[in-house]
């Protein structure tokens, strides 16, 4: 994967891969950050947009997630339309730039939205009829087929995640000393660590897991621990509200 | 033939099934000959399952008699959901992923649609999530598009509408109007984020 120096100045925060493939794409970050933002969708300020999107792609870079060649294609998009908008309009090409640029971009998001309010629907109907059983077949039918290929992030996309991430990392001061980058073993440590600390309590919030870490390798090392932990579907998240503080539990053998 | 007999075959019939069963299967097993005799029997068995339907219900039994996928089924009431499961030998179904769930939802409403169709929609690549759903028979092929590299056309299955507890396709609300999203504030429209409740 090719990226411009100039554009991603990515610090390599770990050596370890995360085995977790991001399949949300370009199109749900961005409704993402319309949501966080609050803003009106029909009037997208560019810059502002770009800029979160560029930071977003660093820090997935930065922990080594796999990213789709989709988040760099909607990076240089962006990147486009701000050109376009910042351009002074030409009085010859006076019908073409009549044309708004960011045009093309909220089609491709509206019509994505309305597939995912279809799917919220769908995920409520599923919900009222995984509670309902029927006389199953030899093969358990569908019931037993188990998604193998997807990895599921509970309920919480990775995104979500990630603003909580940014937020504690804002909070630790860069170390002036060479950190040594996280391995296997610092990151299975800490999981078997907060798998025990999760079997005293009742939950943690997200914020918690990282008490008493000073450095930005510590941090990163816990965050990858949590990812992992989540596609093995050893803890669960939670978030009440939209934007609201995440929690963590322990995964019980009734939660799917 | 009673009525009451016909009700309890019926309901035997419906007991043993691992499918929906249609009115014209249960017809079908009655084994009547003539047509005008086929019709009063239809009729017969569509009442007979409305009495059960009702006898379900007001009995208060932990059974239900549903209507999906076109056909007639005989299912658990979801309030016992939390005892069934704790059998050992009942297996259930791991959820649907988002992205699962939001390329069904495409294939869906623009059925037949392509692969590249879909992932214009998503703006990401869909074959991971496509061989899932197909895995789990939510969708099928529904055969070739006529276009450049006959690329193939996905469909909703059968299985899609018992998973879901649909008669049909068209119990399903239409998609939301563009107009209709314009106008919601934010936090409407993000409905999506709210995780159930444990």
């Amino acid at each position: 994967m090719t990226r411009e120096p100039q554009t991603f100045q990515s610090e390599q925060l770990t050596n370890y891969r995360v085995r977790l493939p991001v399949f949300e794409g370009p199109l749900d970050l961005l409704l993402h950050l319309i949501k966080k933002d609050e803003i009106n969708i029909y009037d997208i300020p560019i810059a502002l947009i770009t800029r979160q999107y560029l930071e977003y792609l660093s820090l997935m870079e930065s922990l080594n997630l796999n990213l789709a060649g989709e988040f760099l294609v909607m990076a240089a998009t962006l990147i486009h339309i701000k050109s376009r908008m910042l351009l002074p309009p030409d009085d010859l090409l006076e019908e073409e730039q009549e044309e708004d640029p960011r045009r093309d971009l909220v089609q491709r998001l509206l019509e994505y939205q309305r597939f995912k309010d279809a799917a919220e629907r769908l995920r409520w109907r599923e919900e009222t009829w995984c509670e309902v059983f029927r006389r199953q077949s030899a093969s358990g039918g569908n019931q037993a087929i188990e998604a193998e290929d997807e990895v599921m992030l509970s309920e919480i996309s990775l995104y979500d995640l990630m603003e909580a991430l940014q937020a504690v990392l804002a909070r630790v001061p860069r170390g002036k000393v060479l950190e040594i980058a996280p391995d296997e073993v610092s990151v299975r440590e800490r999981m078997s660590l907060l798998m025990e600390r999760l079997e005293e309590v009742n939950g943690l919030a997200f914020e918690a897991l990282f008490e008493g870490q000073c450095t930005r390798a510590a941090v990163i090392v816990t965050f990858l621990a949590l990812l992992e932990l989540i596609r093995l579907q050893l803890v669960v998240t939670q978030q009440i509200r939209l934007f609201g503080p995440i929690r963590i539990l322990k995964a019980s053998e009734n939660t799917e | 033939m009673e009525d009451h007999e016909l009700k309890s075959i019926v309901e035997s019939l419906l007991f043993v099934s691992t499918e929906p069963l249609t009115i014209d299967q249960l017809a079908s097993v009655l084994a009547i000959s003539s047509d005008r005799q086929q019709l009063a029997v239809r009729q017969r068995i569509f009442t007979v399952l409305q009495k059960l339907q009702e006898e379900y219900r007001e009995m208060g039994r932990g059974l239900q008699l549903v209507e999906v996928a076109g056909g007639y089924q005989i299912t658990t009431r979801p309030e016992n959901a939390p005892w069934i499961k704790q059998l050992q030998t009942v297996r259930t179904a791991t959820r649907l992923s988002r992205p699962a769930l939001e390329t069904l939802a495409i294939v869906t409403y623009r059925q037949p649609v392509t692969t590249p169709e879909i992932e214009a929609i998503r703006g990401v690549d869909c074959s991971g999530v496509l061989k899932t759903l197909l895995e789990r028979r939510l969708i099928k092929i529904v055969g070739r598009k006529e276009a450049v590299g006959k690329p193939m056309l996905y469909g909703t299955t059968r299985e899609f509408l018992q998973y879901f507890g649909l008669r049909d396709i068209s119990e399903l609300p239409p998609l939301k109007d563009l107009q209709e999203l314009a106008q919601e504030p934010p936090e409407l429209t993000a409905v999506a984020q709210a995780p159930s409740e444990e």
